[in-house]
């Protein structure tokens, strides 16, 4: 494994997330950073499951709605506690998460796609249609801010703090699971399953628990949406946001945890940048992916190392170092 | 059925069919511990499905499957792995995105047992175990002579070499039994050489070795006995010059002018 160029990530990690906090004074950065931060969580977690152990979900929105509605619900309608709330959500969504696995994993490829996108979709129609628990198409509101104590986390920049420790956490945790014994087995079951078998693995159990495990970190993202914004609908958890998430995970880079971060945060400023193109922004914004996957089919972060090293090995007089 | 306190492996009457096809039909034999038994036939002759019956990929429709005492056909792959089964396969099966090492590191899974939480939070005894994992997976690398490989992407090496890792990988598991699914096809006279000692010194260490080759010279060289198939039935079973005295076997596959 290459190594990024600066000497610990999670230091600079750490560093740049202070900094931001001490020197920026602009709520509208905050708010963007919040949801970067809630859409990296979403990401690393399906990156954990597409990138990693090769398997994919087209319904991933769903945890995060199941996640985001467990909260609402029970914070807005019933007043259980939001930290208590949040807590519930990961097991609804985890417990969803394992039924639905049990017969979709046995599934491969398209049919795999297929069957989470059905799932996806179930969801969505029952987000919708349930309207004495979520509210219907226009959506659950008032649901409180998260507070710690009596600080209450009510305004973009205190809930960025919270966000992006939660995050650095989450980082950090993936980072840990992807090499170690239970890591190297998900990526192995994603490059020979007969192998994995052969040593020990069982594929499917192993399948199972990582769609769960994924299905937690979109919960949890869920969660700290719903109180981020105080207000959920539908319309955010349905087909269309499963494939942008699909679409990060494959823009930052299959199996790459950094990736995630760049991902979800260039599909979520590219939008707001491109808005100054007015009627143009979605064609403008569909050409950046196009030459982004183009020139570099395995994502942004292995492609701007791969740039990286490219330079350094012109420079050095075309030393190859591996 | 009792069977001799030194025999391994034994197939009992195993039969599998694909639709009409009689791939592997009433195949009895046994293989004895610490010895090196060859599977031969022509292509088609029912071995690797043989192979995949032993180790759980796939399942007879008759017959019984002994390891160790216990039967153990129909079980899956994983929980044969887990009980000292391990196996290499004809068309190289390595895990391309990771490095040598990692290839082997995976090999010591059924040995290990940190699961996803401890892989994700690193308790202390997580750490010691990843330790444990690696010193043992470049002990591995080190038997194979692919030692100073290790950091690189799996990927890349050699055919030779890549038949050389899956055997490493598969040794990390520490097996008892040890299936090789044509290991010497694609390599060179050279490569072929260095796999037989590989396979003289794997069973040094007291593996048993469960063969099927292509490769006559490496097969005559190294198997204890020799099994052989044709059209998925078992036509002979016996040390190496029996086999290539055995009138049926040269007609079926030797050939009536494979004389050395």
């Amino acid at each position: 494994m290459r190594r990024a160029p600066f000497l610990n990530r999670w230091l600079f990690f750490a560093l740049v997330v202070a900094a931001i906090a001490i020197f920026m004074d602009h709520d509208y950065y905050y708010t963007l950073l919040n949801f970067i931060g809630i859409y990296t969580l979403l990401v690393v977690g399906l990156n954990l499951l597409l990138g990693y152990a090769g398997q994919i979900s087209l319904g991933h929105a769903a945890f995060f709605g199941l996640g985001a509605y467990t909260s609402g619900i029970l914070t807005a309608t019933c007043g259980v506690n939001p930290w208590l709330a949040l807590v519930a959500g990961l097991a609804v969504s985890g417990g969803a998460a394992f039924l639905i696995g049990i017969p979709a994993l046995k599934l491969r490829g398209y049919y795999l796609a297929m069957a989470t996108l059905g799932f996806g979709i179930i969801v969505y129609i029952i987000l919708n249609e349930a309207q004495g628990l979520t509210g219907g198409p226009s959506g659950l509101t008032g649901i409180p801010s998260l507070a710690l104590g009596s600080f209450a986390l009510n305004t973009p920049r205190r809930l960025y703090l919270l966000i992006w420790i939660t995050l650095g956490l989450i980082l950090y945790l993936s980072a840990n699971l992807v090499d170690s014994r239970t890591g190297r087995a998900i990526r192995a079951l994603h490059d020979s399953e007969a192998a994995a078998e052969s040593l020990g693995v069982d594929t499917f159990r192993l399948k199972l628990k990582i769609f769960v495990w994924s299905a937690l970190y979109a919960s949890l993202a869920g969660s700290l949406y719903a109180h981020a914004l105080n207000f959920i609908a539908p319309a955010s958890f349905g087909f269309m946001f499963s494939i942008k998430l699909v679409t990060m995970v494959v823009l930052g880079g299959m199996a790459s945890i950094w990736g995630s971060l760049l991902g979800a945060g260039v599909l979520t400023v590219l939008p707001e940048a491109l808005v100054v193109f007015h009627d143009f922004e979605v064609v403008i914004f569909g050409a950046i992916l196009m030459v982004v996957m183009i020139f570099m089919p395995r994502g942004l972060v292995r492609g701007i190392l791969d740039l990286y090293e490219f330079r350094r090995y012109k420079r050095e007089g075309g030393v190859v170092s591996s | 059925m009792l069977t001799a306190d030194n025999i391994l492996l034994s197939l009992h009457q195993v039969s599998l069919a694909f639709g009409g096809l009689q791939a592997v039909e009433q195949v009895s034999f046994e293989v004895p511990a610490g010895a090196i038994k060859a599977v031969i036939g022509p292509n088609g002759a029912g071995k690797t499905t043989l192979f995949n019956l032993v180790t759980g990929f796939l399942a007879p429709q008759q017959g019984r499957i002994v390891f160790q005492g216990r039967e153990i056909q129909g079980r899956p792959a994983h929980r044969l792995a887990r009980q000292g089964i391990a196996r290499t396969f004809q068309l190289v099966q390595l895990f391309d995105h990771m490095t040598v090492l990692e290839n082997v590191m995976v090999g010591r899974h059924r040995l290990s047992r940190g699961g996803l939480l401890a892989g994700a939070v690193q308790f202390p005894w997580t750490r010691a175990e990843e330790k444990e994992i690696q010193t043992k997976a470049m002990e591995a690398l080190e038997f194979v002579g692919l030692a100073d490989r290790a950091r690189q992407p799996a990927a890349i090496l050699p055919l030779g070499l890549k038949r050389m890792l899956e055997i490493a990988r598969a040794l990390a598991s520490a097996p008892t039994l040890l299936l090789l699914d044509e290991p010497a096809s694609g390599l060179d006279a050279v490569e072929t050489d260095r796999l037989q000692k590989l396979v003289l010194n794997l069973r040094g260490r007291g593996i048993t070795i469960l063969l099927v080759e292509h490769d006559m010279g490496l097969t005559m060289e190294v198997a204890d006995t020799i099994a052989v198939l044709n059209y998925g039935r078992l036509i002979a079973d016996g040390p190496p010059r029996a086999i290539q005295q055995n009138p049926e076997v040269i007609e079926a596959y030797l050939g009536t002018d494979w004389q050395t």
